[in-house]
């Protein structure tokens, strides 16, 4: 492990220099002769350093990181699955890095062609007519699909429907989402069996539902047996289905949206398509429609014209969500994989993630509490320890796994059970892996008994151990210039 | 078994109002409430001079893991702000009855009757 | 077998026996008959890696790499050779978000890196770690604007990019805004029209340097008028020209934003790019998306972790300043790097060789009698040009030579009909350049 502890900004000597650029040849021009009343009075402040010093810099802060490469990384509605380094080949490709986005289609006609190929692809997979690929991420989808909604309506003359109904067990974004395009959440409590209360949803619906937000299995990683009734009362009333694929991993090969009633989707590449997670992006989040909602689809379009393809800028549609064609890296990773496994392997994802997860819930059921009865579908949630008596909590917990090398899960996710555990497994993960995790999670759960203390403490072999939040929050020393005033304090 | 004071009223949404004469008033929050919360790192209250609607939002709480927002008990003017809690929220944590918010004129004194006292509180906060 | 899935048939055996059922089917009991999906995906049948390779191999191919003159928000600079190695360390690569900061300091090391190379090149106080784009970042900052003046009207001047535009006005009519133009007068913002748009009902300016048309335009006019009125100035800049030109915290921004794709960052045809965000400290709490803090662990050891998070969807839900949850993370770890080895004196030597090209081009094209710039306005490294030759010609002779620009505005406008627009960086050559004047010299 590394023992490097410097800000690139610490590294810096007056005088280095990391670039190398072509000499000019055209200097009886220059800045110096644009007025100074346009220019900045003094450099900004950035390091000064060579070559060697970022590469051993950014080299050994990476070091301090955990990645799925690292080892078992099993968060809860995030899909870690393998990241295929033949997806990274294709997109470092230099003339696909090399096209400018308002290049005319005649000169991007290879580009043009992933494109629809792989909007078709997700149309078949998800049970939907047409996708676009330009938002850039899930909520940036749901922002999207939501538009869609509105304007749905909007183009009906029906402005009285303003309000979307969101399950309590919804992941953040969902509301979030909601409130960015202007509508108002009507939260409905799940039943006991974590699902959707089907009096609770009856009792909301009305003339001023827009739609209605699921995702499916849902974030207590349990499948909504209920859906085709959902979708019934909820069409009924004139409400669309919004679905939110962050959980689509568990479906592949088995259901399609689609064909459970609902109208618009969102996936996260990210996720469910293996694109690297990036530390937190880029993603991308394709958003899919009915075919009576095709037209809404945002701004640029690609089209196909026998077998010519070209960009269109529609009227019709919500308008536009990105200046271009959203992550075209990211999308072309995702294209790349679906074209690796092919129609002989997509079909197992489901089911060999599911398998997993249940594999995992049936071997910590008697350490780790249980909430629902029954299977789960690719992830499990437990309800912190069977046995609480002496205090460790799930934030314990997944501190104490960081010791033993592997990633946390999901914490306090859903917010329905107070120490949330969701656990993740994904397809891409041996049997030999999950015994590994198995057995230091029963391990954990007897140091919670023997040893309570050293669990509210740890992590203890990780880089850094816990950090002060508090001080962070309220210090808020946010850049380099912000830590030198505290330091000069 | 949070700390709850014999001559405060409550509200359900678990700020207290205090009666310093006629009508005027001090808000702030419950033991309870700020033991939910956690670490308080930030206050976001309202200006002086700003209208009051009772059982509407008139700022939040924050802490690390958790925001909470302030609704309002009474409907009023605000008189006074609690300049300490900008450099020092965590006083919230330490003492919540002595650290108020605001300072507020009453426009309505009767709504004080529709609010919690000691017992009725200390029910519904545990 | 699958090289992606490791499950022998004795693992799944095992596995099977483990839960007491006879097929991995009664696992998804709960899904409905009549949803239940038992046919294959009609997608294509799975290929090999060698003939993926072939495959994309060709589809490269129906793409055509052309010299670029073209900028409109997306430019051909200088790509260092380390970026890529870096950016693909796995452990940058295929980590999460930070929530488990103990084991996530590298990423939380860079974003507060890049945290401090935006304030710096802004001028700002803070910034946070990056948003999807610049223009979906200047959509957010009118929301923040929003939030802060609780006014629900947004001014945009005409000189800024309409592929900027149109997304801010596509977010503003779903969530409530009222959007309107402020009308440009010789390449620049009409700031008489501006005073007289100006009142209590405006929540902000939208102004973008250098502009639409190339041209950098003086914005102290825009905040005095803007502060006058209660309004909040939001600047959208291209953060590389930031290393020569005026800060947008010197012209009295409030929020500066824009894309950070002119830091070294591929085209590769619009994404993945990044949008900045950065604000004043009074604003700090306002701003959306991920911001990283620096604080000391239970041993005293300095320890990056993400702070300020109540403002966040997860926590703040349907009230959080944004929905915004995964960033680009990455594209902020390549251009801290970036930034990281050209330094200042980097940054300034890209903007020269940029502005020497772009005049040396300018002038040439101004000399072969066919054209005249536009605006009689300082520009860095682009620039608008006008013309009586039909500039759809002009753009198809140069497509036929390998070129890429200029771009004909009329596409973004009628009233651009006779416009041109050329951007030129420092990977244009002299001979580049020379070629290109020479077909144009031979049109007519």
């Amino acid at each position: 492990m590394t023992n490097y502890d410097a800000l690139i900004f610490e590294k810096s000597v007056t005088g280095r220099c990391g670039y190398s650029l072509p000499k000019g040849f055209a200097s009886e021009f220059s800045l110096d002769t644009i007025d100074s009343v346009y220019k900045r009075d003094n450099a900004p402040l950035l390091p000064e350093v060579s070559e060697v010093d970022v590469v051993r810099h950014f080299s050994n802060i990476s070091q301090k990181n955990f990645g799925v490469e690292t080892g078992f990384y099993p968060l809860g509605s995030c899909t870690m699955k393998y990241n295929p380094k033949i997806n990274d080949e294709i997109a470092a490709n230099k003339t696909f890095n090399n096209i400018h986005p308002l290049q005319p289609a005649s000169t991007v006609q290879g580009i043009l062609k992933i494109h629809d190929e792989l909007q078709k692809i997700l149309s078949e997979i998800s049970g939907l007519k047409e996708f676009s690929l330009n938002p850039y991420a899930g909520a940036h989808g749901e922002l999207t699909g939501l538009m869609i909604m509105k304007k749905y309506h909007e183009d009906r003359a029906d402005f009285k429907r303003n309000k979307v109904i969101v399950p309590d067990s919804a992941h953040g974004t969902n509301p979030a989402s909601t409130a960015v395009c202007g509508m108002e959440v009507i939260e409905i409590k799940s039943n006991a069996n974590g699902r959707v209360d089907l009096a609770a949803l009856k009792a909301v619906l009305s003339d001023e539902v827009a739609g209605m937000m699921l995702t499916n299995p849902n974030t207590l990683g349990v499948f909504e047996n209920d859906i085709c009734e959902i979708s019934k009362l909820v069409h009924e009333s004139g409400g669309l289905m919004y679905y939110d694929g962050a959980n689509l991993n568990a479906i592949l090969g088995k259901a399609r949206p689609g064909d459970m009633g609902f109208d618009i989707m969102h996936i996260n590449l990210h996720k469910t398509f293996s694109t690297p997670h990036g530390g937190g992006g880029p993603g991308s989040g394709p958003v899919g429609v009915c075919d009576k909602l095709v037209d809404l689809l945002p701004n640029p379009r690609v089209k196909k014209m026998e077998d010519y393809y070209y960009v269109q800028t529609d009227a019709l549609a919500i308008g536009r969500i990105s200046s271009h064609f959203g992550n075209f890296l990211v999308w072309l990773r995702a294209y790349c994989y679906v074209l690796t496994l092919g129609r002989e392997q997509l079909g197992k994802v489901g089911e060999l993630a599911t398998l997993n997860a249940n594999y995992i819930q049936e071997a910590l059921k008697k350490d780790y509490k249980s909430p629902l009865s029954g299977y789960s579908m690719h992830e499990c949630v437990f309800d912190g320890l069977v046995d609480q008596s002496t205090g460790v909590r799930t934030l314990d917990v997944a501190k104490r796994l960081l010791d033993y090398g592997m990633h946390a899960p999901t914490i306090y996710f859903p917010l329905l059970f107070h120490q949330s555990i969701m656990i993740e497994p994904t397809e891409t993960e041996s049997k030999q892996t999950l015994d590994k995790f198995i057995e230091i999670m029963k391990k954990i759960a007897q140091e919670a008994k023997t040893d309570p203390d050293m669990l509210k403490s740890a992590p203890h072999d990780t880089y850094v151990r816990r950090i002060d939040e508090v001080f962070a929050a309220k210090k808020m020393i946010l850049t380099y210039t912000d830590y030198l005033n505290y330091l000069n304090e | 078994m949070s700390k709850v004071l014999d001559d405060l009223y409550y509200s359900e949404s678990h700020e207290w109002v205090k009666v310093l004469d006629g009508d005027t008033v001090l808000l702030g929050i419950s033991d309870f409430a700020q033991s939910q919360l956690g670490s308080v790192v930030f206050v976001d209250l309202p200006d002086v001079g700003t209208k009051l609607i009772i059982h509407k939002e008139f700022g939040a709480v924050e802490s690390v893991k958790a925001a909470s927002d302030l609704i309002s008990p009474v409907s009023g003017v605000v008189l006074e702000v609690n300049e300490d809690l900008i450099g020092e929220p965590e006083l919230i944590n330490q003492d919540p009855y002595e650290a108020w918010l605001l300072k507020v004129k009453l426009t309505n004194p009767k709504e004080l009757d529709a609010l919690l006292n000691k017992a009725e509180y200390a029910k519904i906060s545990g | 077998m699958f090289k992606y899935f490791p499950h022998t048939d004795s693992d799944i055996e095992a596995m099977k026996k483990s839960l007491s059922i006879k097929t991995i089917d009664e696992l998804f009991e709960d899904v409905p008959k009549g949803v239940f999906f038992s046919r294959e995906y009609q997608v294509p049948e799975m290929m090999s890696e060698t003939e993926i390779r072939t495959y994309f191999e060709n589809l490269a191919k129906e793409n055509k790499e052309l010299v670029c003159f073209a900028g409109l928000g997306t430019y051909d600079h200088y790509s260092p050779a380390v970026i890529p190695f870096l950016t693909s360390r796995q452990e940058f690569l295929t980590a999460y978000t930070p929530y488990q900061p103990e084991v996530s300091q590298g990423t939380l090391q860079y974003i507060f890196e890049y945290q401090s190379m935006i304030q710096a090149l802004t001028g700002m106080d803070n910034s946070n770690a990056s948003m999807y784009d610049g223009a979906t970042a200047t959509a957010e900052a009118c929301f923040m604007a929003e939030a802060i003046t609780r006014r629900k009207k947004i001014l945009i001047s005409k000189t800024v990019n309409p592929l900027t535009a149109d997304v801010v006005k596509t977010y503003a009519h779903y969530k409530g805004l009222e959007i309107e133009f402020v009308p440009a007068k010789d390449g620049g913002t009409d700031w008489n029209a501006l005073q007289d748009l100006a009142n209590s009902d405006i929540a902000a300016l939208v102004v973008q340097k250098p502009n639409f048309f190339g041209v950098i335009e003086a914005f102290d006019q825009a905040a005095q008028i803007m502060h006058n009125v209660g309004a909040l100035l939001i600047e959208n800049a291209d953060i590389s020209t930031l290393g020569v030109l005026k800060t947008p915290r010197a012209d009295g921004a409030d929020i500066a934003c824009g894309d950070c794709q002119s830091l070294g960052v591929p085209m590769a045809f619009g994404g993945p790019s990044l949008g900045y965000m950065a604000t004043i400290k009074t604003h700090v709490r306002r701003i959306p998306g991920r911001i990283c803090g620096l604080s000391f662990d239970i041993d005293g050891k300095r320890a990056f972790v993400l702070t300020l998070q109540a403002r966040e969807q997860h926590i703040r839900r349907e009230k959080a300043n944004s929905n915004i949850c995964s960033n680009q993370s990455l594209m902020a770890l390549y251009v801290t790097i970036y930034l990281s080895l050209m330094g200042s004196s980097g940054l300034s030597r890209v903007n020269e060789l940029s502005y020497e090209g772009a005049h040396y081009l300018a002038e040439k094209l101004v000399k072969t009698g066919k054209f005249k710039l536009a605006f009689a306005k300082p520009f860095l490294k682009e620039f608008t040009l006008e013309t009586l030759i039909s500039t759809p010609l002009i753009q198809e002779a140069l497509l036929k030579n390998g070129f890429l620009g200029g771009l004909p505005l009329q596409e973004f406008g009628e009233e651009y009909e006779n416009l041109i627009s050329f951007a030129v960086t420092e990977k244009r050559t002299k001979a580049e350049i020379d070629r290109l004047v020479s077909v144009l010299e031979g049109l007519s």
